[in-house]
């Protein structure tokens, strides 16, 4: 019994612990409101049901092998790949997102496809860089980690989920960057996305271009010109691509980001979600209003509340107190993880932690950032204490894999 | 698989806690800026968030008679609003819920409009819904989710028709008034006096309204009250008490002669005070008491017999025989007659002036008389020598001193003056051509150029039982002190006004035209008039009267206008009487009857000995 429950004590878990119990609690406060919504109502039990049932799945994938896992990754990655290619056909939305198909459902049992397959590309990827002999240098060697993660992430897209699709962009980055990969490469890798955004003012992209160039050029002695040209080339593609790109997004989308650079734009409809939650957060002031006194929250102004936007939730009632709690036990977590990783026997073990790492920090900096205007409103939970039964458990037991990884002597 | 370098390892760790530190801290920092910096103004803003004002309508003030009967009073109302959201959904909700309150097409469109512009505070759909309908949409709230319902006071009339004109009616405010009115504290909803008491008191009767503050969710649902901000009380209306008797005016409406159309207007000597204001035919202000159907209106304009039409205080008559007491009254006021001079000529049934016969109605003549008996017999004779006598301009001047030209100053918003020429150039203004004496003679016994509303006619017959001045009438029941403000005074020696209510009081006694109009407790001073009315219609009949017990001062004066009544001893001196009657017997304890003339006593058997009382 005593070895069964031993990973219980791990200070990682006990930091996942509290956030999952901290986030049942936010979730029945979601629940109190002026006018009770039967959608809100009793989802605490749901979610402490299925943190149960986490905890369970992760006292007994924690002791997986590593090896397994490393056999596992490639096969994995597949059947992950093929699970969203079906869902994109047979996908269904749920709730506000109900236009966009992210959503499997087997005997009743609705799940997004894409948190099994963070976890498995995450594997894959880990797997494909620990074989490798020294760190990436060029940028050719980032071209097939590219695409492994690119093709999940464009099916994701395609859901479309931006948000989602955004942890994949975490994933990348955070395993490249544990791999060793010199900082300047993972710039010129990070800059067509820049471009893109840099897109929207042509004078800016002008420069920025001019800029990237002299970049490319005081590093032309570790890089291939052909790898230089290519970077150009996908910053001008990004540019030329923005404004089709611009255009073929949902009406939905466009206002979200419109709205992030001014939210009185349309207060009554895309800006709403972001001047409420912003005086929701901002009127909790230092201490809070009070668990479950929000007025925000229950008058029903806050969108959202028990999933994407309850850290608004925790920042009107906790106050700053609350917020940064919130944010210092997550602190703690991805330090701990950089330590396991550090520390870990196996180069597959640290890079996973990071894949995971990466999926982790992308969602909780968007997800908190969205709450205060920080980032344009995307719908993405914040891991452990959003509501969503299979959203919880995949996150734990991503958790779970990172603790087999790490616990591995072999 | 490739073993791991430890020192790298470290290196990139070191980085990694940098890059996660700097994130998490872009978080708390602005999180520190949110929550701790600038928290008052995000509090304030989630307070405005979810506070809303809602006005609690002041109930308007009760508007009762002499004896405390109630002409106006309030009961609870529903009034349905929507809470403002966007315009479409709001015209959706109204177009929703448009059958349940019957609303008209043009009410509709008036608050699709409004609500096409946003409005701030709660659009306003009905002021008063019929309590089933108010039922039907609480049934069905979950598709009105932004209903408001709420109670607020409504307009009721016990005494519906019979104080119509006077008393008056309300309406919705508009627009413009809104604006006009703002710093009362106007809002669209607010009900306002439109005619009559109601109009003319409007800023007494009016109160102040409270303010509630609610807590509201961002549906707009109200969830209860809000606790920050203390809610300010209504203010009711300022009651109003009015000389008027409500009893006296059900009376009148009674006896007042059955679809004819006319007026009763009963002063009190006294104080001025109006006591009786009728005017027949007239409507049910009750219909106005909430929002007024289009089609209901347009009948109650549309009506040939113009039932809104206060006739009281807005008809215009030619004032016919009961104007040769002005006659009197202004020769007494220039000293060019005594009431016991007799004039030169007596009558044989005409008066030749100039080259031209002004005949008298009893073509047989009246002989020679004195004031008091022209005015017993009305005879035209003797008051076309006292117009000779007065002169064209001198009755014109006096005429318009004692205000004939004028209104009498009522408290109320709306009141015809009288049409009196200004002077004698008045005819070639009017008529072309330059006045000659002659006029005078028309002008004296109440032909000519002269229109007077019954109301005005009332104010000259309280002059004569008073001292000759006459204060302007009032409704409101205010400080004796009005009163002696006297609007005009007639400069005539007191022996001699009682020398013209001396004729007045033989009109009733044997010979007089209004002998069978007498009364056996009181004395009713009076004189009939009998006025063409023109275009061959039958003439207006007019009875102007003083009354009080026998021997005692006059309590009380009436005048009543019958169109068209055909005879002012027949039909308007029988009905003064009657009303004279009923409020002097309520007055002095007598029990009331509905035998009161010697007329009636005769047709009912009844003794008629006291009607030969001597003549003084």
């Amino acid at each position: 019994m005593r070895t069964l429950i031993a990973p219980l004590r791990q200070p990682m878990v006990i930091a996942l612990l509290l956030l999952s119990v901290f986030g049942v609690g936010m979730i029945y406060s979601a629940g109190v409101l002026e006018v009770p919504s039967s959608v809100t109502e009793g989802l605490w039990i749901r979610q402490a049901v299925f943190l149960g049932v986490s905890v369970v799945g992760l006292l007994i994938v924690s002791r997986i092998p590593l090896r397994w896992f490393e056999w596992v990754a490639v096969p994995a990655y597949v059947l992950g790949v093929a699970v969203l290619g079906v869902t994109l056909v047979a996908g269904t939305g749920t709730g506000t997102a109900e236009g966009i198909s992210s959503f499997l459902s087997i005997g009743g049992f609705r799940f997004q496809p894409a948190e099994a397959a963070k976890i498995s590309t995450a594997l894959a990827l880990a797997a494909l860089l620990a074989n490798r002999e020294g760190p990436p240098l060029y940028l050719r060697d980032l071209l097939m980690p590219a695409a492994l993660v690119g093709l999940p992430l464009v099916l994701v897209l395609l859901q479309p989920d931006l948000g989602t699709a955004l942890a994949f962009v975490g994933i990348f980055f955070a395993v490249i960057f544990w791999a060793g990969t010199p900082w300047p490469l993972i710039l010129f890798a990070a800059s067509p996305g820049l471009g893109l955004i840099l897109a929207f003012s042509l004078r800016v992209w002008a420069a920025y271009i001019v800029l990237l160039a002299g970049c490319l050029y005081l590093y032309r002695f570790r890089l291939y010109l052909v790898e230089s040209l290519a970077v150009i080339l996908a910053n001008i593609a990004a540019g030329a691509v923005a404004q089709p790109l611009w255009n073929s997004l949902a009406a939905y989308q466009r206002n979200r980001l419109l709205v992030f650079l001014d939210p009185e734009l349309d207060p009554r409809n895309a800006g709403w979600q972001l001047i409420q939650s912003k005086v929701a957060v901002g009127s909790g002031g230092l201490f809070g209003k009070g668990f479950t006194a929000g007025t925000q929250k229950r008058l029903a102004f806050l969108p959202e509340q028990h999933t994407d936007f309850i850290f608004s939730v925790v920042g009107e009632e906790l106050g700053f107190v609350g917020t940064s709690v919130v944010l210092a036990l997550f602190g703690y977590l991805f330090f701990r993880m950089i330590t396991m990783a550090e520390v870990a026997k196996s180069s597959f073990a640290g890079l996973f932690i990071f894949g995971i790492l990466g999926v982790w920090l992308t969602h909780v900096f968007i997800n908190a950032g969205m709450t205060i205007g920080v980032v344009p409103v995307t719908g993405i939970p914040l891991p452990f204490i959003s509501y969503g039964g299979s959203f919880l458990l995949m996150s734990w037991m991503a958790a779970a894999v990172v603790l087999a990884l790490a616990n591995d002597d072999s | 698989m490739r073993p791991r370098n430890p020192r790298r390892a470290r290196l990139l760790a070191v980085r990694a806690r940098i890059v996660v530190i700097g994130l998490l801290g872009v978080l708390i920092a602005v999180l520190f800026r949110a929550q701790v910096l600038r928290s008052s103004d995000w509090l304030l803003q989630s307070q405005s968030n979810r506070l809303r004002t809602l006005t609690i309508p002041a109930p308007r003030g009760v508007i009762r008679d002499r004896a405390g009967r109630v002409f106006a009073d309030n009961v609870p109302g529903y009034s349905v609003s929507i809470i403002p959201d966007r315009p479409d959904s709001m015209i959706s909700t109204l177009r929703r819920m448009r059958d349940h309150l019957q609303l008209e097409d043009g009410r509709f469109e008036e608050i699709s409009a409004q609500a096409r512009l946003g409005p701030p505070r709660p659009l306003l759909v009905t002021v008063d819904a019929p309590f089933d309908a108010v039922a039907a949409l609480q049934e069905r709230r979950s598709i009105f989710p932004r209903l408001l319902i709420e109670t607020r006071p409504k307009r009721r009339y016990p005494a519906g028709r019979i104080g119509a004109h006077v008393v008056g009616y309300v309406g919705e405010i508009n627009e413009a008034e809104v604006e006009t009115r703002e710093a009362e504290g106007a809002e669209p909803g607010w009900i306002v006096g439109r005619s009559g008491v109601e109009a003319q008191y409007e800023s007494t009767l009016q109160g102040k309204s409270g303010i509630r503050y609610v807590e509201v969710d961002a549906e707009g649902r109200i969830v209860g009250s809000f606790a920050g901000v203390r809610s300010v009380d209504d203010q009711p209306g300022t009651d109003l008490d009015l000389n008027l008797d409500l009893e006296l005016m059900e009376w009148i409406d009674r006896i007042f002669p059955e679809g004819m159309h006319g007026s009763v207007v009963v002063l009190e000597v006294e104080t001025g005070g109006v006591l009786a204001l009728y005017s027949a035919p007239a409507f049910d202000p009750n219909v106005f008491a909430g929002v007024v159907e289009r089609s209901v209106w347009d009948r109650l304009v549309g009506d040939p017999e113009s039932p809104l039409y206060h006739r009281a205080v807005m008809g215009r008559y030619p004032p016919g025989s009961p104007w040769k007491l002005a006659t009197a009254a202004i020769a007494l006021d220039l000293g060019v007659v005594t009431p016991s001079e007799r004039m030169p000529v007596s009558c044989r049934g005409s008066y030749v002036f100039g080259n031209r016969a002004y005949g008298c109605w009893k073509p047989e003549g009246h002989g020679s008389l004195d004031l008091a008996g022209a005015i017993q017999h009305s005879c035209n004779v003797y008051f076309y020598q006292v117009g000779v006598r007065i002169g064209l301009v001198r009755m014109l001047e006096v005429g318009n001193r004692m205000g004939f030209g004028d209104r009498c100053g009522i408290d109320l918003p709306q009141e015809s003056g009288g049409g009196f020429p200004e002077g004698p150039e008045f005819w070639e203004r009017r008529f072309g051509y330059r006045a000659q004496e002659g006029e005078t003679l028309n002008l004296a016994i109440g032909q000519g150029p002269n229109d007077q509303t019954p109301l005005k006619m009332a104010q000259f017959i309280l002059a004569i039982a008073r001292d000759g001045s006459a204060p302007a009438p009032s409704l409101l029941r205010t400080d004796p002190g009005r009163a002696n403000e006297a609007s005009w005074r007639l400069d005539i020696p007191q022996e001699h006004l009682e020398q013209v209510r001396e004729g007045m009081r033989r009109v009733t006694r044997q010979g007089g035209t209004a002998y069978r109009s007498s009364l056996e407790h009181f004395d009713l001073l009076g004189k009939t008039g009998t006025a063409q009315s023109g275009g061959g219609r039958p003439p207006h009949a007019w009875f102007t009267a003083i009354a009080g017990p026998y021997g005692e001062d006059p309590e009380i004066v009436a005048v009543a206008l019958v169109e068209f009544g055909e005879s002012g001893s027949g039909v308007a001196a029988p009905l003064v009487a009657k009303t004279v009657d009923f409020y002097l017997r309520g007055r002095h304890g007598i029990p009331r009857d509905t035998i009161q003339t010697l007329g009636e006593y005769e047709r009912a058997g009844r003794s008629t000995a006291w009607a030969n009382r001597p003549v003084r």
